[in-house]
């Protein structure tokens, strides 16, 4: 039998009810759009600018000397390969450790001082920073090197590293913890195995955040890894690196080189999605394992 | 084999507001014990004083002397010493939930440095069979997180990871309050079971769950322990005027 009971007048959805609703969609819908726009035309336009020059000299030669048509930037894919791993070899341990101690043992003074310096350190401009990798690596070093621009950029790593850890660890519910105390599990065990696996998948993202921000730096790499036209795999000498050549490129004079600078930005984003792509794909297999 | 509790002249304070006064009780091996009395009085806090776990709250603290069996809990014994011996389980179900089923089960063993891996699946085995939920879970060990189980299965799991570090004693804080009837059935049988084994100390609201389980029943006001006896005595003709209008209802 067919349901002939009216709809109470308190359930039928009025005119002016619908239009508000869909006036907000129609808002919300229209900022994601604005927000995506940017970043699909940048894409785009790198794609159409770069696609064209990117072929297996781009990718496996170094430069040529200038007004040589030709050539690649394969020492400077090598070299943001590297300094990007020394970061985050120096930052990523670094800013972790910091979260840690702030979110398990820093309710006191000299947490909030940590995390007062961290915000600030977080706001300092990034030539500034090389500047500082500069007198404290590059002068002492006596030259340029690929270790004073992943020192550089480690430093701008850690405060972003180090709040979000933060963030995240608090996130995890106390209730977890005391369940692993219960079963007489101590401290640092317990912020090892529970705590900082079970906030593993935010920690990532914040590392990835830092990291996708430091791969595009170009200021605090101009005094401290320098760029160099041939290859370098020594960590003590001047280091070519994507964003250094495409900065190099771009400025200069010969078409041939502009369109190589395009091509390096392409390039550099790939890289640094692809990146960011791989670890969130090992983090996603690697959970539901066994304890670790 | 569970042991008995001594608790002499306990005091725990939160910061500056203290929450337990004096409390001197003895708890029997192998039997349950209920702690009733209203939100607020001190079941809860003395229950965690047992264990220590009162003391990992911010500002907290106790004074006083706990014996478990042998063990003096707040002279010379560690709090991981003495909580693997002592079995919790809490008000809300909390699994571990990057872990699966299994791992859950043996998180306390491995996390304490146990590797042997034949003896760690006997170990699990047997502790879910103890706590009823092996029939619902043996097929989905490995594939299914602790997290993903309804919320009477959670709590059985814990109660299996409790028992997986073979304590002597199971505090239980409160452990259906967040079930439904038919689970809470289900954990209530098997206290019944689980006291044969192991001193159960049970913090509950539902006083008819407090006489259908324990032996023993004490209840608690503002912080004080106004009467501890058999849970017959306790409910038929308590001695103190305040713990019959409770049990009754006038309050609380």
């Amino acid at each position: 039998m067919p349901d002939t009971t009216p709809t109470p007048a308190v359930l039928q959805i009025s005119a002016w009810r619908r239009l508000k609703d869909h006036t907000a969609t129609a808002f919300a819908i229209a900022t994601v759009v604005i927000v995506l726009t940017p970043l699909v035309a940048i894409f785009g336009y790198l794609v159409y600018k770069g696609i064209g020059s990117i072929n297996v000299a781009f990718l496996t030669q170094i430069p040529k000397p200038p007004g040589e048509v030709g050539g690649g930037m394969a020492n400077a894919i090598a070299g943001s390969v590297l300094i990007l791993a020394i970061a985050s070899l120096l930052g990523v341990p670094l800013g972790i450790g910091a979260g840690i101690y702030l979110a398990e043992y820093g309710r006191n003074r000299f947490g909030d001082t940590i995390r007062f310096v961290s915000d600030v350190l977080n706001g300092v401009p990034s030539i500034v920073i090389g500047i500082v990798a500069y007198a404290i690596v590059v002068l002492r070093q006596k030259h340029f090197s690929a270790l004073a621009g992943g020192v550089a950029l480690a430093i701008m790593m850690v405060p972003t590293i180090t709040r979000t850890t933060e963030e995240m660890l608090l996130l995890v519910p106390n209730a977890l913890r005391e369940a692993a105390y219960g079963l007489g599990v101590s401290r640092w065990r317990t912020t090892l195995s529970i705590v900082l696996r079970t906030a593993t998948s935010g920690i990532i993202t914040g590392v990835m955040l830092a990291f996708a921000r430091v791969a595009g730096e170009t200021a605090p790499l101009l005094f401290t890894a320098f760029g160099n036209q041939y290859w370098n795999w020594k960590l003590d000498q001047p280091t070519a690196a994507l964003p250094l050549q495409i900065f190099t490129y771009a400025i200069s004079p010969y078409d041939d080189w502009h369109r190589q600078a395009w091509a390096g930005a392409l390039v550099l984003i790939i890289l640094i999605v692809s990146a960011v792509a791989a670890v969130r794909f090992a983090v996603r297999r690697g959970t539901l394992g066994g304890v670790a | 084999m569970g042991v008995g509790i001594n608790v002499e002249n306990v005091n725990a304070w939160y910061g500056k507001s203290q929450a337990l006064h004096d409390i001197n009780l003895k708890i029997e091996a192998n039997h349950a014990t209920a702690l009733i009395g209203p939100s607020g009085c001190g079941k809860s806090t003395f229950i965690r004083c047992l264990n220590r776990m009162h003391e990992t709250t911010p500002d907290a603290r106790v004074e006083g002397r706990v014996r478990i069996g042998d063990l003096d809990a707040y002279n010379g014994t560690s709090p991981t010493q003495l909580r693997r011996r002592i079995g919790m389980v809490f008000q809300k179900p909390n699994p571990f939930p990057t872990m699966s089923i299994y791992d859950n089960v043996a998180a306390g063993l491995k996390l304490n440095g146990y590797r042997d891996k034949k003896q760690l699946h006997d170990i699990v085995e047997t502790s879910l069979k103890s706590s009823a939920l092996w029939e619902e879970v043996k097929d989905s060990l490995h594939k299914k997180s602790g997290a993903s189980l309804s919320g009477g299965q959670q709590q059985r799991l814990c109660i299996a990871r409790a028992l997986a570090v073979a304590p002597e004693v199971l505090l239980m804080d409160e452990p259906c309050s967040a079930l439904d009837p038919i689970s809470t059935g289900k954990i209530e049988e098997l206290i019944f079971e689980l006291k044969a084994q192991y001193t159960i100390v049970i913090v509950t609201h539902n006083m008819q769950q407090a006489a259908r389980v324990a032996e023993y029943t004490g209840f608690f006001l503002l912080g004080r322990m106004i009467e501890y006896d058999k849970t017959e005595k306790i409910f038929t003709n308590p001695s103190d005027k305040r713990t019959e209008d409770y049990i009754t209802g006038r309050f609380g």
